[in-house]
């Protein structure tokens, strides 16, 4: 018999899809999403084992190509100085991110008319910001209301403690006269929706067992499926189909056995993240591609990471990563010789195996008998920072499909051609500098930077944009692709610029935007 | 499965790389309970720590300046699969019971007891709270 089809077909159950799944579950359609990966069971997570750093290292790396999982694909990075870092399950990134959770500026829509570089949105912030607020009211966010670096907002719950780490570096941050607030993160300070509050683990980035960070496998899909979506997983998709009119007819994928099914739908929705989403795309028969620009203009942010070493004990492992961030140097100023800006973010310190691995790494603890005594100097003796520098639209940064590499269904992988720009270049000096002056000004003895960080390929944006004009981009204003009218994209590849934050919160925010405009235009949806 | 000389070799390198201390009642990296959880922890790291054997054969017979040399030169030749090596080697170290106590850690993961985390002093926001707005209006 074959399979009948559904309303709605959703690929991908990370950030994007999770939010768009809970927001049109209330229309009552039939709502399907096919994930690749697995659902994660908590109290599995490295943080309840002695090994849980090596974990981190092993099966909860952030490089899908270390990492290896069966559920993960392989991307070919090596034409990129910066590599990527993804999760392939329910909660998709979500499941490893720090949980950083800024809005993007009023001025992040509005790029070209307010600095002449690369595109305005489509839309703008106050479009976005009754979706901010539903997002986060659905995933929880700690923070502080107050902030004069943003447009007014109200956190939830208390921010995160500063602790020793955040006050030492506050006090050098006060002495230089700039800007910080305590970060808005997607962490739970206090008891949340059921959601247990957060017990300073130290180890967002492998997965909370304490369910106090918000992934979507703990916010939105329980109550999505509650509301009668259904989710399968292991089921990897290869391609989008057409009719003869060109709409989507719905998509092959391999299920849990590795058998190939094909799923009919009325509509499809991708929510498999800027990589993903185009490998997809490239990967159906140059769907929805009529502008060309499929799997082009891939931006990451290429961060910096600056760290210094204090001779008073600070937080070491204990803590969320997430505390305080600055925008002192977030709006474009011409006099530093770049556009845009970026965000300073303040971190702890680290678990005893990383601070030791690192270190090493660096050149800071020797092999042989002097190395207890350096490694105690060393040890929860150390904090930092991040810098997160707006990265600016580029054609030849893209997405394409690698000639030989495949993943286990034989379905080709990604390949990422990426070069950073001199503005980017030019940020990161900036940001480096500026930062070491905050470490010296806050009683560091010794600095520390990468720029820009190898592994921090973990913001994902840009590689089907959205745009009014169908040459100029993928998708309209409100998501849908201009060519396939019964085709979404609601994850970071629609983003038109980055902006110099954390991209989560906006994903989410888009998808619950996109999600609204379908459920206010049924009648009239492939017009 | 590593043969006699690799074990050798292995240990040796651990041995080299974190010896005990007596100062700071710690074992070296080479200690009977930490070696063997080094031997079944190569992880990804696997590759790493087979080249490093394989370019290291007859190490654990050298005198101490051979040993020394011999790593220099590894370091120059095979940085990523030393790395690799001494992750393993250093992720093993510092989760035995013995070194987490002599840091002043309860030897036991994170969850589900959890950390303190002081809150700080909220009073350096004040100078911060009195600065205007600073972010632009979009046209
Ligand atoms: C280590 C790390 C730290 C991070 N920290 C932060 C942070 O602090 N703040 C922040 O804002 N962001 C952070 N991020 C980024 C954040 O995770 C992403 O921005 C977010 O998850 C992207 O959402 P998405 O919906 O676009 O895609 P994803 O969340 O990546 O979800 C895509 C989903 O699609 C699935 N999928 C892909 N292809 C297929 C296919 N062919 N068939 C079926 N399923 C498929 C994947 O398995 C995945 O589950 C971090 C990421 C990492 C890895
Ligand atoms: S620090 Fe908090 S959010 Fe992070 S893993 Fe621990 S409990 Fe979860």
């Amino acid at each position: 018999m074959p399979t009948q089809p559904v309303d709605v077909l959703i690929i991908g159950a990370g950030a994007s899809g999770a939010a768009i799944a809970w927001s049109l579950a209330e229309t009552k359609m039939h709502i399907l999403c096919l994930e690749q990966g697995d659902w994660m069971r908590p109290s599995e997570y490295p943080s309840s084992g002695r090994d849980w750093e090596a974990r981190q290292l092993n099966d909860f790396h952030y490089s899908p190509n270390r990492r290896a999982r069966d559920t993960d694909y392989p991307i070919n990075d090596a034409n990129s100085p910066i590599k990527i870092a993804n999760f392939n399950g329910v909660g998709g990134g979500t499941v490893l991110y720090a949980g950083h959770f800024p809005r993007f500026h009023p001025s992040d829509f509005r790029v070209h008319t307010m600095d002449g570089v690369a595109d305005d949105w489509p839309i703008d912030y106050a479009t976005l910001a009754p979706y901010y607020d539903e997002n986060d009211r659905m995933m929880g966010v700690s923070g502080l209301s107050g902030d004069p670096a943003y447009p007014p907002h109200e956190p939830m719950m208390a921010p995160l403690p500063l602790g020793k780490s955040g006050a030492t570096l506050a006090r050098g941050l006060n002495k230089l006269g700039w800007h910080w607030w305590p970060s808005d993160s997607a962490i739970a300070s206090e008891d949340y929706e059921g959601r247990a509050r957060c017990i300073n683990l130290a180890h967002c980035t492998s997965g909370c067992a304490q369910g106090a960070k918000a992934s979507t496998d703990v916010t939105y899909w329980p109550a999505a499926i509650r509301a009668g979506v259904e989710l399968r997983t292991r089921c990897r998709v290869r391609e989008i189909t057409r009719h003869d009119d060109g709409m989507a007819s719905g998509v092959i994928y391999y299920d849990a056995d590795g058998k190939e099914q094909f799923q009919p739908a009325h509509v499809v929705i991708l929510a498999c993240n800027a990589i993903g989403t185009a490998r997809i795309l490239l990967n159906s028969n140059g769907l929805a591609n009529s502008s060309g620009l499929v799997g082009k203009n891939l931006m990451f942010h290429p961060y910096a990471r600056i760290a210094g070493w204090f001779d008073e004990e600070l937080d070491g492992y204990r803590g969320p990563g997430n505390c305080i961030w600055s925008q002192e140097f977030y709006e474009t100023d011409a006099s530093r010789g770049f556009v845009r800006g970026y965000t300073f973010e303040f971190s702890r310190g680290q678990n005893p195996v990383m601070a030791a691995v690192h270190s090493m790494q660096i050149g800071r603890l020797p092999w042989g008998e002097d190395h207890h005594r350096a490694y105690r100097r060393l040890f929860c003796h150390r904090t930092g920072m991040v810098a997160i520098c707006e990265d600016l639209p580029e054609e030849h940064n893209r997405v394409t499909l690698d000639p030989q590499l495949k993943d286990c269904h034989g379905i080709p992988a990604p390949k990422i051609d990426y070069t950073l720009s001199e503005n980017s270049r030019r940020m990161l000096d900036h940001a480096v500098a500026r930062a070491s002056e905050i470490l010296r000004a806050a009683g560091a003895h010794d600095v520390w930077y990468e720029a820009p960080l190898t592994d921090g390929g973990w913001h994902l944006m840009g590689t089907a944009r959205m745009g009014i004009d169908p040459q100029r981009s993928v998708v309209n204003e409100w998501g849908r692709s201009h060519d396939v009218k019964n085709l979404f994209i609601v994850d970071g590849s629609i983003f038109v610029t980055s902006a110099g934050v954390n991209p989560t919160r906006t994903i989410q925010a888009l998808a619950l935007y996109v999600a609204d405009n379908i459920k206010s235009r049924l009648a009239t949806l492939f017009d | 499965m590593l043969s006699d000389d690799q074990r050798r070799t292995l240990r040796r390198i651990a041995e080299m790389m974190i010896p005990a201390s007596t100062d700071y009642g710690v074992p070296s990296a080479a200690d009977d309970a930490i070696f063997t959880d080094i031997l079944r922890s190569f992880g990804r790291d696997e590759p790493h720590v087979m080249t490093v054997l394989r370019e290291l054969g007859g190490f654990a017979d050298l005198d101490p300046a051979g040993r020394q040399a011999r790593v220099a030169q590894l370091r120059e030749q095979h940085s990523e699969a030393l790395k690799g090596l001494s992750s393993v080697i250093l992720q093993c170290y510092y989760r035995d019971d013995r070194v987490m106590r002599s840091l002043g850690m309860e030897p036991r993961p994170p969850f589900p007891k959890g950390h303190e985390v002081e809150q700080g002093d909220w009073s350096l926001l004040d100078p911060v709270r009195k600065r205007p707005k600073f972010y632009r209006e979009a046209p």
